[in-house]
Parts: C-alpha cells; sequence; structure tokens
C-alpha cells in the first residue's frame, strides 16, 4: 500500500472503521518537518498490510485537525478499531514512527 | 579497518558542506543524520538570507543541498551517533545501528530546543505547548498565547503571533530585552502585547488541552494565573555536545570550545556549525564552519 490522502469525506472509513490500525499523518506542505518525513512514511507504507498510513492536510481538513485537537505538526495520531491509542508530535526517525504503531 | 576517511556526525547546513568539500578534495565521506538532512533550518518557511536565492523554504534548500553532496559521492546513513572514540590513527563513531571507523571525525551537531523544566511540559506538547511560533501560530488565530523567552527569538515570535492572535503574553525573566532594541520597541506600541517581566512560569495547567499558565514574580513571589490556549517556549537551544565531551572541550553553555579553524583538543576531531561557541549562528556560518572544518580534516587526513 502507499500512503493515502483522506479527508472529512473518508476519514470515517478509512481511519475509524478500518480492519488494520492506521497511522494518520497531520501535516501542511509549509510545513519543513512535514516534507521531511514525507519519504519515511512513504518507504514505511510501500507493501505494508499489517497497517496503513494516512495523510491529512490540516489547511485543507481544518475540522478534522480540530476534532483531534491536533496545535502543532507534523503529527502522527495512531488509532485502533477507530480509537486514538497513541501520538506523536515533532519530526521522528522512521524507526521511532514504526514503533508508535507497532508498539 | 578504516571504512571511511572522514565521518560528518549531523546532516544539517554545516555538515552537508564538510561533506562537498572534503568529496571534492577525494576523501571518502561518511554523513551520519539521527533525523532527516536539514536540521533546525527545515523549521524555516523562507530562508531570505543567504546569498544567491532571495527566497527559498529551509525544506528545498536542505534538498538541494544532500541532492549536491549526494551528486559528489557523499554516503548518507540515518543513525544516530552516540559514543566517540579516540583510538589514535582511527576513530571510532558507535552510532544506535552500528560502529564506523575514519580517520578524522567533524561532528556538526547543531542544537535542540532548551525546554522550560516545568511539569507536564513533554506531555503537552502538540496539545497547547510548542517550541516553533512559525511552525504552529495558526493554529493559534484570535486565540491567546503566551510567549517565553527574552532573546531575539522570542522577540520575533511574539510579534509573529501578535498579527495572529487575539492576545499575546511575552513572559520574561529579567527586567529589560537583551534582544534587537526596535523588536522590543515594536511590541511594546502593540495593542495586544503584554510583557510580563521578572516572571517565570512556574505551572501548566491542563486538562486534556493547555489552559492556563502560573508565572510566579521573581521578586515579590506573588503567582498569578493566565488563561491561555498556546504557550510558546523561546528560551534558547541547548548544543547537542554531550555525547562528545569525552574528546572536545566545552564552554559553560555547553558549546564545543574551538576557534575559527574549527578544531578542538583532540587531533582528528574537528567541530563544525551550531554546536560551536561563536557569535553568529546563522545559516551562512554554519556552511562557513563546514567549509573550514572539511579543509581542516583534509589537511589532517593527509598528513597521516
Amino acid at each position: 500500500m502507499s500512503v493515502i490522502e483522506v479527508t472529512k469525506s473518508n476519514f470515517e472509513a478509512e481511519v475509524l472503521k478500518s480492519d488494520v490500525p492506521v497511522l494518520a499523518d497531520f501535516n501542511a506542505g509549509w510545513c519543513g518537518p512535514c516534507r521531511a518525513m514525507k519519504p519515511m512514511l512513504d518507504e514505511l507504507a510501500e507493501g505494508n498490510t499489517a497497517y496503513k498510513i494516512v495523510s491529512i492536510d490540516i489547511d485543507e481538513e481544518d475540522e478534522l485537525a480540530d476534532e483531534y485537537d491536533v496545535s502543532s505538526i507534523p503529527c502522527l495520531v495512531v488509532f485502533k478499531g477507530g480509537e486514538e491509542v497513541n501520538r506523536s508530535v515533532g519530526l521522528i526517525a522512521k524507526d521511532a514512527i514504526a514503533e508508535l504503531v507497532e508498539g | 579497518m578504516i571504512d571511511y576517511d572522514i565521518i560528518v556526525i549531523g546532516g544539517g547546513p554545516a555538515g552537508m558542506t564538510a561533506a562537498i568539500y572534503a568529496r571534492r578534495a577525494g576523501k571518502t565521506v561518511l554523513v551520519l543524520e539521527a533525523l532527516s538532512c536539514g536540521g533546525q533550518i527545515l523549521n524555516t518557511p523562507d530562508i531570505e538570507n543567504y546569498p544567491v536565492e532571495a527566497h527559498i523554504s529551509g525544506f528545498d534548500f536542505s534538498q538541494k543541498v544532500q541532492e549536491q553532496a549526494k551528486g559528489l559521492g557523499a554516503e548518507f546513513r540515518f543513525e544516530k551517533a552516540v559514543e566517540l572514540r579516540d583510538e589514535g590513527d582511527e576513530k571510532v563513531v558507535v552510532t544506535n545501528k552500528g560502529e564506523y571507523r575514519a580517520k578524522a571525525v567533524i561532528l556538526a551537531t547543531g542544537s535542540a530546543n532548551r525546554k522550560l523544566g516545568v511539569e507536564d511540559e513533554d506531555k503537552l506538547v502538540g496539545r497547547g505547548v510548542s517550541y516553533c511560533a512559525t511552525c504552529d501560530g495558526n493554529f493559534y488565530r484570535k486565540k491567546t498565547v503566551a510567549v517565553v523567552g527574552g532573546g531575539n527569538t522570542a522577540l520575533e515570535d511574539a510579534l509573529y503571533l501578535a498579527d495572529l492572535c487575539q492576545k499575546v503574553y511575552l513572559i520574561h525573566r529579567r527586567d529589560s530585552f537583551r534582544g534587537d532594541d526596535t523588536n522590543a520597541e515594536r511590541l511594546k506600541a502593540r495593542e495586544n502585547v503584554e510583557i510580563v517581566y521578572n516572571a517565570n512560569v512556574t505551572k501548566l495547567i491542563a486538562e486534556k488541552k493547555l489552559k492556563a499558565i502560573e508565572v510566579t514574580d521573581k521578586n515579590t513571589g506573588d503567582v498569578r494565573t493566565i488563561e491561555l490556549n498556546g504557550l510558546f517556549v523561546a528560551v534558547g537551544r541547548v548544543p547537542e555536545n554531550n555525547n562528545f565531551a569525552n574528546l572536545i572541550d566545552l564552554d559553560g553553555s555547553g558549546y564545543a570550545a574551538s576557534g575559527e579553524d574549527c578544531h578542538t583538543r583532540t587531533p582528528g576531531v574537528f567541530v563544525a556549525g551550531d554546536n560551536r561557541a561563536k557569535a553568529l549562528r546563522q545559516l551562512v556560518t554554519a556552511t562557513a564552519d563546514g567549509a573550514m572544518a572539511a579543509t581542516e580534516a583534509v589537511k589532517y587526513v593527509n598528513e597521516r
């Protein structure tokens, strides 16, 4: 799988009702650390069936950002069974991203 | 067994420039980066004071320099260097994943945000606490925020936020500013800015999200509660030299004590960029350090 772009309209289907854990990347195009993390997320998503990675543009999806109290980006939120189970703010290494969702 | 002529620890502007110079001098080079190339400059949305381009984002700048270094044959690995050993002609760099040997090492580790050191600070990062006004200011449009600090960064952050937010408190532990005078005067002229002098943030009050802070007056001990949505911490930076203090001298603030030649007390170990003691920390002085440290490292390797 590759990273899936998520908006308000497919958030429920892709994230809350997902059969596998979801790593949601709240980001913006003007955010340097977010852009620096993108290739790491792409690599983690590639061929990965254990969990999925979604990208949410906070400028377009301010309601989602508000709903999940995102006030600093990059912000990674892990969802399992529709519930938030983990969160990390700021640029982190690829291993640390994997650990966040794999536990 | 030597793996590389020169290992550069840190893939920011200083480290990547060092890699470019060392490769152009024909040396084999490994750059070790803990997170992502660029370092602190990634947080800058628009660089306007680096020669050649009038505007470039810190991310684009970092990408270009990395491509340039890679194009010249520098290797990059994303590992965190945790230890450096001096075995005379060989320097051993230990990372979270392995060990590498080089003839010379350049420490270009940069610096990290200094924290306030108040309880629950780490838990509230991203839930009201931020270290980057230009990154996160937009989340606090028309809201109330505070900036802590008295240096130029704090003043610039407060000015930036004053344009976005309903109210900005600037909390400073002294009774005057050591930062740029014009910025202080500009702030004082803003109607929505309140400067709280002689005060320290002593408590963060939160319910899931930050909702207020307590500040204590240094002289009177009076405690005041300020309700707010965001707290921007701008109390300086901490150089990342601790893992290498066995081989280099540090000044009182933890910066590598080294002159413009970027030498340290250990032959074959050089230092470049924001983690070095210096008068001006800018992109252009970081890249200048990279050039100097690499030139000295190349000379050292050639003389072995």
